[in-house]
């Protein structure tokens, strides 16, 4: 049996934690300036946190709201911790900027601090170099948020050698941006901070409309 | 009992896994110079010939409207739902799809009659979908250089689970202005054919190729190859977003992961061998950590260039083809040991009779994935 320990959403200019709105910008924040506020909120110091692509932020702060205030990283082996995103954007954001670079080619200028963030996995990597997550990686695209096939996969792994994962959904595509990712462990009953709701399809979708936004 | 079943490979090498077996065993090399418009000198890339393309597409109906790629893929999948006989509209039957850039082109403004929407990976998806009239939405991977092995392990994955009984895992990329100035402005190209392990590689060709394998638990459909996949597994290096571990830990992690309940002799490790100082490097040093010191290796990349996503599925395909034909391929551009780890290259092709094989990859974002595959004991 594997449960649901904590998760976090992050949409219209809000991050809620377990269904609660914790942090919240101006409406009119663009996504640059929420993501830059919502780090701040946690009082990190990371410096590779401000040379991420918008995706890689979105996914870092979701991840790490969802953390907080539990005992998750210490509880289980990081080699043994698997990391599965998706999303429906891919990393189109950063590609349209890496495009725009080789449009004109009288001003033309790739940059690989650019091009290395073309690919949507790198969010995974970046979750993986802060925590040292060594385990499963898979990121998949798909249209819509798809409850079914996270917890149809997140499930194939934890039968084997995993015994936690990070797992959701981290899209950026123009203005628009939505993140919600939740973590799930092998059944314990020491983890006090963990909600505890076994790991199934209905749960997780009422888990993702669960947040009263406030606009 | 996971099989690797029937599959296909389009490249520059042919539109068929016996073209490209037959070229790759008479050391036939798809990478070929070419001047690009965006550089001042030409490069090494392996393209697929747009004459040859023509010529296939012709079949597909309404062809016009498929993306080149979605074209390749159609030829692809659809050569490996002929030799089956499966059935994609069956609920027991899904697609995956693997890829780093799918429509990428579509972003470059190159097609007059395609939506822009189409550069969406899920739009690729859809398109097959309903070529295919699949049930299932198509899964789709995109975890950069690891895509296509990884489909693969996915497919055994969700088998197991009792989801699906037949997976068709199709991996593919086509070249693109978007990928070679990103690449290039890496320093990470290649002028000339690449070398992989080799003392004076300097970096990678890029290539074309789509790919298609079926993946069953129907033993009636293990015929080509009674070989099955014994274990898969992933890891993240959780060092660094583009350049791999030092000292190799998340592909040495998969290893030992996949190795743990082998008893079987291996007869060669299919590398990911991208021809890069850094990655070749990393996974001499990842085979020495795992004992593999004496397992010959061969990386495909001196042929195909490196095809991204197409690329875990391009040479799973070959290395069953390596040991159905029991013949070792050579790993095409090596001539001088370049790396530190304590590895053994194939230098040459070599008859050799064999029961498994280890296929690796590894790719941007610190992934890593490795899967063993062995011969039926057929009584």
């Amino acid at each position: 049996m594997n449960n649901i320990i904590s998760y976090a959403h992050i949409k219209n200019n809000q991050v809620s934690v377990n269904g609660s709105v914790m942090f919240q910008s101006a409406h009119s924040a663009s996504v640059s300036e929420f993501l830059s506020e919502a780090y701040k909120s946690l009082e990190l110091s990371y410096p590779k946190f401000h040379k991420m692509d918008a995706q890689c932020k979105l996914g870092f702060l979701c991840a790490e709201f969802a953390m907080r205030g539990t005992a998750f990283l210490t509880e289980h082996e990081l080699s043994r911790t698997a990391i599965v995103l998706s999303n429906n954007a891919s990393s189109l954001e950063t590609d349209r900027v890496h495009q725009h670079s080789i449009d004109d080619k009288s001003n033309y200028f790739p940059s690989p601090a650019v091009f290395v963030y073309t690919l949507p996995n790198i969010t995974i990597g970046e979750l993986a170099i802060k925590h040292k997550i060594t385990g499963e990686n898979a990121f998949f695209v798909s249209e819509k948020f798809d409850a079914d096939l996270l917890v149809n996969y997140t499930e194939s792994l934890m039968d084997n050698v995993t015994e936690a994962a990070i797992v959701g959904w981290v899209d950026v595509d123009g203005s628009n941006f939505e993140a919600f990712i939740f973590l799930v462990e092998k059944q314990k009953d020491t983890n006090k901070n963990a909600i505890f709701k076994p790991l199934n399809q209905a749960n997780i979708i009422t888990l993702y409309n669960q947040t009263k936004w406030t606009h | 009992m996971i099989f690797a079943s029937y599959n296909n490979i389009i490249s520059p090498l042919g539109f068929s896994t016996k073209e490209n077996y037959e070229a790759v065993s008479n050391s036939v090399i798809g990478v070929k110079k070419i001047k690009f418009p965006f550089s001042e000198d030409p490069f090494c890339v392996a393209k697929i010939d747009d004459e040859q393309i023509k010529q296939h597409v012709k079949t597909i109906e309404n062809y016009v409207s498929y993306t080149k790629l979605e074209q390749l893929s159609i030829l692809s999948i659809q050569d490996v739902i002929q030799q089956s006989g499966i059935n994609p509209e069956s609920e027991r039957t899904l697609l995956i799809y693997s890829t780093t850039k799918g429509n990428i082109d579509v972003l470059e403004n190159i097609y007059k009659h395609i939506d822009p929407k189409r550069v969406y990976l899920s739009e690729l998806g859809k398109q097959l979908q309903s070529f295919f009239k699949f049930k299932h939405t198509p899964v789709i991977l995109s975890n950069a250089c690891i895509s296509g092995i990884l489909g693969i392990i996915i497919a055994k994955r969700f088998i197991e689970q009792g989801l699906y009984d037949n997976v068709l895992v199709c991996g593919g990329d086509i070249l693109s202005e978007f990928t070679i100035s990103g690449f290039k402005s890496f320093n990470a190209l290649s002028h000339e054919p690449s070398k992989p392990f080799d003392a004076n590689r300097v970096g990678i060709n890029l290539g074309e190729a789509v790919s298609t394998i079926l993946i069953t638990n129907k033993k009636e459909l293990a015929v080509p190859y009674d070989t099955e996949i014994v274990s898969g597994a992933s890891a993240n290096d959780a060092n660094h977003i583009s350049g791999p571990s030092r000292t190799g830990d998340g592909l040495y992690q998969c290893l030992t992961e996949i190795l743990k309940t082998n008893n079987s002799e291996i007869g060669f490790i299919s590398a990911h061998g991208t021809a890069t100082p850094f990655n070749d490097e990393m996974e001499s040093i990842a085979f020495e950590r795992a004992g593999l010191t004496s397992i010959p290796v061969n990386s495909l990349k001196g042929y195909y260039g490196h095809t991204l996503g197409a690329a875990g599925v391009l040479e799973t395909v070959l290395s069953l083809e390596s040991m159905k034909h029991k013949r070792l391929i050579k790993s095409e551009g090596y001539e001088v040991q370049g790396v530190s780890g304590n590895i053994t290259m194939i230098e040459k092709h070599e008859p050799k009779t064999f029961t498994a094989f280890i296929k690796t990859a590894s790719g941007f974002g610190g992934c890593n994935a490795a899967a063993l595959f062995r011969k039926v004991k057929t009584v």
